[in-house]
């Protein structure tokens, strides 16, 4: 399989990645590269096989419904790129 | 050939815990901006989440409550998609393996129009997942900006799916208000909906009877049973109009606006179905075992229909009476303490709440959980009706001195001096001296003019100062008059 | 004082015989020499580490000293450290001044330990040759035209070059062990679970692990105690009693079964690296340790796993840098959807971009099966050979890395060709099993080979021990490159 310019100007749009067409090229290039590289394993047969989403087969573990922590604003908006009156600012959102 | 309305529903209920989903921020709503965004909430660099042992509490308690499976092994998986009150830029949601499985719940339907009676309708639930909730985005200051408020960011909710089972506006508004009941009933959603704290999403379609379904549109995020018909009501008719005039119904999701009473569509995002769910790796399978489930089981309240079922069969209450007495967890509670004065005058009981009680509370603006008094107080009064003390008249009497001035029900009958007088020597000597200075009216009487009884009857009321009581009053008055 | 060991230093500094601020100072004056030439740290700020250094010499006048307390270390700086500027090797994160301590850190500073700087890195851990640092490449101090492997190179490149006595790293595909080869010292990826990774900025959360990294298995050991144990902050960290890890240090290995797995030894190893692995393994069966032939018949499949599973993984972990709330934002944008794909498209450098569109893909509508959930699947196969393995074996050896340290530039334009060169270590990973190296001699142009020690769940302390009386009986480990 190969990626054409279009699959990865719409990878490059859910990524929220500005692309410039030449940017486009070259990725769609080494991708389909490393793709190459990936399919190797498609051939492999895995029927009945369990996924293995985790290192470790342990379960969830629940922190207790209590309050830890406190008002740290000032803080973590020290850092931030834009705020007003205690709100982080972005570019107007429109439904 | 009419059209058939399918409805199903999607329902987001804040759960009641104090901390987060996934950190141990505050979830206490009216907070100062982003004064309780926790590193969590904020996504910051390198947290983690930590799953709350009381969100998936209340989604047991949700399962048990609607007969649902309850997954013994549930997974959470992220949901990707990018906006600005989603700071992680992924929702941790529940996809294949959700918390609860499939449930149902039964509704009483009444219907909206026409001369149509209840009736009861099972509908099905298809799954209930965890989630967390995404901040709020509020107008900035100046033009082209938006701010905002991550308190909410990682609220835990409570994702209720519908099968679609309902075919009309009503069944829908009943099924949310069934629903809206058992969650508060239950105590896992304070329901408080101008804090959107129980939000409907609500898919429609239209269909003829007997076809295939049709494409539904999804109205998001109505918060009052109000819209969510207007809403309905609204959009059934758009569809249908669509279609008659030879269009086609295409699958949306639209918003509805209170102001104009219509919905419209929202601006499509070309992406938006495409939102990359895989397994969180920063949390592990969720494990649900029976030992836990029978430890909430055993916190679990009698549920509304059992109440109802219970009200009927050994009560004698009407389905109708049961039904608004458990409207509400206070209603059934403040019945069943008042009744436990009673025991044996389960109607008069009922009678009161769903009348004087419940017409106060009204006239105030008050609900059930602010009633200014207390069960044990109108048990008291309510024994004193059983035992004759008081008459009905009396009784209101007594009821608006303990709603305006509290009190006891004893001391104020004493103090008003409303006791009923019982004694029946005392009655006979009033009714003896009622015949006697009304010889002419009681000769009428014995002639045959029964409808004098009623006149003597009011003689001896005002002669006892309505203390008598009617019964014995009416007894001894026949007795005597028959001559 | 720069060769000493952490145990040495540690002696020396509750001794009096040198204070935690002189040594501390001896370091800083040494960054500020030689780290021009090796870009090894991105961030040093003397006040605060001398200010550590400070509470440290209190400590020990106080006689509450315990065994690191005093001794400088770098920390990588994928882990947040508060007060700190923490950029993951990023311009994502230029002025991410962090608001918080990783629960690593946390553990150094309980230790009464200071942060002598944080160390460069591959950005946000991206990458096997520390050439992707939006800071800058790091240079190998064995020869400064060679790349000191990645993504924990400046740790790597810092311990070898005597910036540091240790220094921390994180491993997700190999990222400990091949820098702790190519630049000739020792390195552990411990049990996936058994560092917090609470703090330490996600690349690929099923498989990040944190690790010591030093120059001999007892330093490594050292460290483990202070950097392992239950983090209720992480779900993943495992809640196991504390260990001491240098408990079997002394150990003889008479009657060790080493396996070595035939896929391990075949085309594609370098005959240098062959060379010097080789003569390891007959200096353990000198040591009293036997060999077993075994066999990992899917780990030829670990590449293409782990660029999938990775890159999945690490797209929506790096979806939260959006310029919102923290980090870069670009200076001008016409809209939001313009300013989030202009912050991430200019805050981001080409080898995260690419493994976003990759992870970006494998997930969209349509692959998700044949891409992820079947990577998932090989994934426990792979995990399976490592079972059957350990029936027959102790500890697995091998190669750490294909080759030698090579040069600069030299794989820049094939993201291929550098995806391979953690051929050996990946597996390691899928599997959640804890893996090492240790330096075991030097190859073509005098570079040093770096020998894997691959152990069971939760055997570091065993694997510790064999590295250790491998040290004990060679001194790969204590030679220094020329020209320090």
């Amino acid at each position: 399989m190969s990626l054409t310019t279009d699959d990865v100007k719409k990878v490059a749009r859910l990524a929220r990645l500005a692309m410039s067409e030449q940017e486009i090229l070259s990725a769609q290039a080494q991708l389909n590269n490393i793709f190459d590289l990936i399919a190797e394993m498609q051939a492999v047969d895995t029927t009945g096989i369990t996924p293995m989403s985790h290192a470790q087969d342990v379960v969830q573990r629940l922190r207790a419904d209590v309050v830890t922590e406190s008002d740290q604003r000032e803080l973590f908006q020290s850092i931030a790129p834009q705020v007003e009156a205690g709100l982080y600012l972005v570019p107007q959102v429109i439904e | 050939m009419t059209w058939e309305i399918v409805i199903g529903l999607e329902v987001h209920t804040q759960l009641s815990t104090n901390t987060k989903i996934f950190s141990g921020a505050s979830t206490a709503f009216g907070a100062e901006p982003n004064t309780q965004a926790d590193a969590v909430s904020l996504a910051l660099p390198g947290v983690l989440p930590v799953l709350n042992c009381g969100a998936v509490e209340r989604a047991i308690k949700f399962g048990l409550a609607t007969g649902a499976h309850i997954a013994p092994r549930s997974v959470f998986a992220r949901k990707n998609y990018f906006y600005p009150d989603l700071p992680k830029g992924y929702q941790i949601s529940q996809m294949d393996l959700p918390v609860v499985g499939q449930g149902a719940l039964t509704i009483q339907v009444e219907p909206l129009s026409g001369n149509a009676k209840p009736y009861e309708k099972v509908v099905r639930i298809t799954r209930a997942h965890l989630e967390e909730d995404a901040g709020k985005s509020v107008h900035g200051s100046s033009q082209g900006v938006t701010g905002i408020d991550l308190n909410r960011a990682g609220t835990p909710l409570l994702e209720i799916v519908s099968e679609p089972d309902m075919r009309s506006a009503a069944e829908a508004i009943a099924y949310a208000k069934a629903l809206h009941t058992l969650v508060k009933w239950i105590g896992i959603c304070d329901g408080n909906m101008q804090e959107g704290s129980f939000r409907c999403d609500v898919n429609v379609s239209v269909r003829k009877p007997g076809q295939p379904f049709g494409t539904r549109r999804e109205i998001k995020n109505l918060n009052s049973f109000k819209f969510m018909q207007q809403a309905i009501d609204y959009e059934v008719q758009w569809q249908i109009d669509t279609i008659e005039n030879g269009g086609k119904v295409q699958q949306a999701t639209v918003l509805f606006n209170p102001d104009t009473g219509e919905t419209r569509s929202m601006r499509s995002k070309e992406d938006a179905h495409d939102y990359r769910y895989f397994p969180d790796p920063d949390l592990l399978p969720l494990e649900i075992s029976e030992a836990w489930k029978a430890e909430v089981r055993a916190t679990m309240p009698e549920l509304p229909q059992a109440k109802q079922h219970r009200y009927v069969n050994e009560l004698g209450l009407s389905a109708y009476d049961a039904s608004l007495l458990t409207s509400s967890r206070e209603m059934a509670d403040f019945f069943e303490a008042a009744l436990s004065a009673v025991p044996s005058q389960a109607k008069i009981c009922a009678n009161w709440l769903i009348g004087e009680v419940s017409a106060q509370l009204n006239r105030d603006g008050l609900d059930m959980a602010q009633c200014p008094i207390t069960a044990q107080q109108l048990g008291g009064m309510l024994l004193r009706i059983a035992d004759g003390t008081i008459s009905n008249s009396g009784a209101k009497e007594v009821f608006r001195t303990l709603w305006a001035e509290g009190g006891e029900a004893d001391a104020i009958i004493e103090a008003k001096g409303l006791k009923q007088v019982s004694d029946s020597g005392a009655i006979e000597a009033l009714v003896d001296e009622i015949i006697a200075a009304n010889a002419d009216k009681v000769a009428e009487y014995r002639s045959g003019k029964d409808k004098l009884f009623g006149f003597f009857v009011g003689l001896a009321m005002k002669a006892s100062k309505g203390k008598a009581n009617p019964a014995q009053l009416n007894e001894i008055l026949k007795q005597k008059l028959a001559g | 004082m720069f060769e000493s060991s952490l145990k040495q230093l540690g002696d020396a500094l509750r001794a009096k015989k040198i204070s935690s601020v002189e040594l501390t100072q001896l370091y800083l004056d040494r960054i500020a020499k030689l780290n021009p030439a090796l870009n090894a740290y991105v961030t040093v700020n003397p006040e605060m580490s001398l200010a550590q250094a400070r509470a440290a010499d209190a400590r020990i006048a106080a006689g509450t000293a315990e065994a690191l307390t005093g001794i400088p270390f770098g920390q990588k700086d994928i882990f947040c450290a508060q007060g700190w500027l923490t950029t993951c090797g990023s311009k994502m994160l230029h002025n991410f001044v962090s608001p918080y301590d990783a629960h690593i850190i946390s553990q150094f500073n309980a230790a009464g330990a200071v942060n002598l700087g944080k160390t460069n890195m591959d950005e946000f851990a991206m990458g096997s040759s520390n050439e992707t640092s939006h800071y800058g490449a790091v240079k190998n101090p064995w020869d400064v035209a060679r790349v000191p492997g990645g993504s924990s190179g400046g740790t790597a490149s810092a311990i070898a070059a005597r910036l540091c006595a240790a220094a921390t790293g994180t491993d997700t595909g190999g990222s400990i062990r091949q820098p702790a080869a190519l630049c000739g010292i020792s390195g552990l990826k411990p049990t996936y679970g058994v560092c917090s990774r609470y703090g330490m900025i996600a690349f690929a959360s099923s498989l990040d692990q944190a690790g010591p990294m030093g120059r001999s298995a007892e330093d490594l050991a050292l460290m483990m105690n202070v950097m392992a144990g239950y983090d209720e902050r992480d779900s993943t960290s495992l809640q196991r009693g504390k260990e001491d890890y240098a408990r079997n240090l002394d150990q003889p290995l008479t009657g060790l079964r080493i396996g070595l797995p035939k896929e391990f030894f075949a085309a594609g190893m370098g005959s240098d690296v062959a060379q010097a692995v080789e003569a390891a393994i007959a200096e353990y069966k000198k040591l009293g340790a036997t060999v077993v032939d075994i066999s990992l018949p899917n780990s030829r499949l670990s590449v293409p796993v782990y660029y999938v599973l990775a890159p999945a993984e690490a797209s929506s972990n790096l979806s939260r840098f959006d310029g919102v709330r923290y980090g870069y934002r670009a200076p001008e944008y016409s809209d939001l959807a313009d300013m989030y794909e202009k912050s991430r498209a200019q805050g981001f450098g080409s080898e995260v971009k690419r493994r976003i569109m990759i992870g970006t893909y494998v997930l969209s509508h349509g692959y998700y099966d044949a891409y992820y959930l079947q990577a998932q699947k090989i994934r426990r196969l792979i995990a399976q050979d490592f079972v059957e393995a350990f029936k027959q074996c102790d500890v697995i050896m091998g190669p750490t890395s294909p080759s030698t340290a090579f040069k600069l530039g030299e794989k820049g334009d094939d993201p291929v060709q550098m995806y391979l060169s953690d051929i050996y270590t990946i597996a390691v990973n899928l599997a959640g099993l804890p893996g090492m190296s240790i330096p075991c001699g030097f190859g073509d142009n005098a570079m040093p080979v770096g020998l894997q020690i691959i152990g069971n769940y939760f055997d570091e302390a065993r694997m510790l021990n064999v590295a250790h009386q491998y040290q004990l009986a060679t001194d790969w480990h204590s030679r220094a490159p020329q020209g320090i």
